[in-house]
């Protein structure tokens, strides 16, 4: 193995600073990513050295919005891998259906796009008025742009693609205004969604839920945490449950797996089992 | 010495791996890692089970936390950034593009550097875009070995040119002349 570098060192006295400071612990992160993170991170501040960052984020408690922007938010689409959404829409949704009120939850909601999706979806099925979604996010300056629902224009033909893939009937132009470079989603479409800040390393279940959607947010975390938040999402699952999480995540070889069963391997669609 | 080799390669690159790959032996015994730009037209086939097709070494799409293993060829997913950590475990990332793409052979080839240092092997072939330029320049500043596809006899020479350009390479070479050295460079190495 190398030896740790100075850079290494630099951003190891970060991670401890932003725990010992603020609680939160981004030691559990998968490091190579949290490395690039950052890196970027320091570019886009303009600081001169990743020490520097731990000075600031030690001296200036509002700085702590900024890093927690850099360091958590994982690129999204909207109705990403559409035949996902289109399994959820034909498999999932109707099993929801039977319930009197629906609660879901989208952990790691980031900029919202996939909270958006499945308002959507939910709409076009009937189901959206007797619906409650929560998404949460470490991350306060995502929550409120996923709030908005504003997203880049240059986006709007791969998200309408996307949505006739996941079998939409109308034209996703029906739920946005377009305004000059960015396009700006419905706002009825977030009534019934409770955006809210929840940290998946330190906060516990909030809710009984009939589906989890988190999507390529345990990529980020090492195996404890990864092991953590899925037992918090098995704790939150009604019997029969759904849980789905991103085409390349797995249940195998954790320690939650005895707990569902797969409906979908290729979509990463499980169901809570085993609850008495 | 235990290597890591990294590959990159974009247009071009399944006609010019399917021609490296079937060049190391069913016993090699390093740990190769492929990544492909996806394009289009390989979206709805999986590169593993392409290139499975020609190469000698068991060829396995990368997982998140799986051991990077001796003697495998792992193939990054489409639309995933894929990195390795010290522990020689794969992850993934969707954090944003780099260098246009994602995958992109400079993340690779950057977290390969940090967790292999001089033990990394970085091969650039066929593409055009400059991907993996700034990723090899790494592979080279941690002491890695660079090889490059003779940009002559790429089919798109502007990745290659550009990894000559910013990186530099220790050999210059055709699809067999890589092939070649990649199979003989262990046997070559003091044992660690």
């Amino acid at each position: 193995m190398p030896e740790l570098d100075s850079e290494d060192l630099e951003i190891d006295e970060f991670v401890r600073t932003l725990k010992a400071r603020h609680g939160y612990d981004f030691a559990q992160y998968a490091p190579a990513s949290l490395k690039r993170r950052v890196r970027a991170l320091r570019a886009r501040t303009g600081a001169e050295s990743i020490a520097a960052l731990s000075r600031r984020l030690a001296e200036e408690p509002l700085f702590l919005r900024q890093v927690l922007a850099g360091l958590s938010v994982p690129v999204s689409e909207m109705f990403r891998d559409p035949w996902v959404f289109e399994l959820l829409r034909r498999e999932v949704l109707p099993v929801l259906a039977s319930y009197p009120r629906i609660n879901i939850w989208q952990a790691g909601c980031a900029h919202g796009e996939e909270v958006y999706s499945l308002a959507i979806l939910l709409e076009e099925a009937g189901l959206y008025d007797k619906t409650q979604i929560f998404a949460t996010d470490l991350n306060d300056v995502a929550l409120e742009e996923a709030a908005e629902g504003i997203y880049p224009a240059a986006n709007a033909a791969l998200y309408a693609q996307n949505y006739l893939r996941a079998g939409g009937s109308r034209s996703l132009s029906h739920y946005f205004h377009a305004r000059y470079e960015r396009i700006k989603f419905d706002q009825s479409l977030v009534r019934n969604v409770t955006f809210a800040n929840h940290n998946l390393g330190t906060d516990g279940v909030f809710a009984e839920v009939q589906l989890i959607l988190c999507r390529n947010v345990l990529i980020y975390f090492n195996d404890a945490l990864q092991d953590r938040v899925l037992r918090l999402f098995r704790d939150s699952l009604v019997h029969k449950g759904y849980l789905c999480l991103g085409t390349k995540e797995t249940l195998a070889h954790t320690s939650v797996e005895p707990d569902f069963e797969g409906v979908d391997t290729a979509a990463k669609l499980y169901r809570r089992i085993g609850h008495v | 010495m235990f290597r890591v080799v990294g590959i990159g390669a974009s247009i071009g690159g399944l006609e010019a791996l399917n021609q490296l790959l079937p060049g190391l032996p069913r016993d090699y015994p390093w740990p190769v890692i492929v990544l492909q730009h996806a394009s289009a037209g390989y979206r709805d086939t999986r590169l593993d089970e392409l290139l499975a097709l020609r190469s000698a070494l068991p060829v396995r799409e990368a997982e998140p936390r799986r051991p990077v293993q001796p003697g495998v060829v792992h193939v990054a997913p489409p639309g995933y950034h894929l990195l390795v950590e010290k522990d020689l475990r794969f992850a993934l990332s969707v954090d944003e593009k780099v260098s246009y793409v994602r995958p992109s052979v400079d993340v690779l080839f950057e977290s390969m550097a940090d967790a292999c240092g001089p033990r990394c092997v970085g091969v650039i072939l066929t593409g055009a875009n400059d991907d993996g330029a700034e990723g090899l320049a790494a592979i080279r500043r941690a002491g890695g070995l660079a090889l490059v596809q003779d940009p002559a006899q790429a089919r798109a020479p502007q990745m290659p040119e550009a990894a000559l350009r910013r990186a530099g390479a220790d050999r210059v070479l055709d699809l067999q002349g890589l092939a070649a050295r990649l199979a003989a460079l262990p046997g070559e190495e003091e044992p660690a």
